[in-house]
């Protein structure tokens, strides 16, 4: 098992770092390209969460930990900002508390669809914890 | 970001990842011309651009509601393959029309015009 482990302050600049980092970890199990920009989108909606919803464009720490096991990626990514009140209804596609901010609702949506699984915990006013896997070179 | 505009028409030239940091950029950028110079059509070009992800949804959805009404168009240019399966999957092609390059966009929204 390789794992990984980044600390990033929740900034917008630093989405595309943290997509950066993660596809470069990926790139171990040698993923098609198709394979990597589904990495890259997933772990940008989750960090984009992080700093709209969780932190709420305030100053916060966004974790991220990867591990690679045979060819299964995991990837969480954690906020310690206000929490979802009710996460059935945040993974519905198009819906956003945010729509004044023109939110397409669509990033749980996308996490599904990119990756393989993904599971969401979270708790008001102590953090968000989105854990995604991902299975490489699922061809057959 | 850069941006340009011919008759009606206003052209971004998206500049790197559209993610959430750059949607931002965008979005002021183009709402600042299209008040200024009468927009009805916005050509989004991409040729400098490998990635968007939902926030570039909500800009793009964000420019149509603007210039809908008014009968304008918008239209995506230079995607690569990455950017058009976002545009399919959230199916912003029923919306946005789809060409290879500027010119193509250009001589279609003139000829509709």
């Amino acid at each position: 098992m390789e794992t990984l482990n980044v600390q990033i302050e929740s900034k917008s600049e630093n989405e595309s770092l943290a997509r950066v980092i993660v596809s470069a970890f990926a790139a171990r199990l040698d993923p098609t390209l198709e394979e990597i920009s589904d990495i890259k989108t997933a772990v940008s909606e989750a960090v984009t969460n992080c700093v709209i919803h969780g932190y709420e464009e305030k100053d916060g720490i966004i974790f991220i930990e990867c591990t690679i096991e045979e060819n299964n990626l995991t990837i969480s990514i954690k906020d310690e900002g206000v929490g979802i009140e009710d996460i059935e209804k945040a993974r519905l596609p198009m819906y956003s508390t945010k729509r004044d901010k023109e939110r397409s609702g669509m990033g749980f949506s996308f996490m599904e669809i990119f990756m393989d699984k993904l599971t969401v915990e979270s708790e008001l006013n102590k953090g968000t914890v989105v854990t995604m896997i991902k299975k490489i070179g699922n061809i057959s | 970001m850069q941006a340009k505009v011919k008759n009606n028409t206003l052209i971004i030239y998206v500049n790197g990842d559209l993610d959430h940091h750059n949607a931002e950029k965008i979005k002021d950028l183009a709402d600042m011309k299209i008040m200024e110079n009468r927009i009805k059509n916005v050509i989004f070009d991409f040729e400098n651009s490998n990635f968007m992800d939902s926030s570039g949804i909500g800009v793009i959805m964000g420019r149509y509601k603007l210039v809908e009404n008014i009968g304008g168009i918008i239209c995506a240019v230079n995607m690569n393959q990455a950017v058009k399966r976002i545009f399919s999957i959230s199916g912003l092609f029923k919306i946005i029309r789809q060409y290879d390059t500027v010119q193509d966009a250009m001589s279609v929204i003139g000829e509709e015009k």
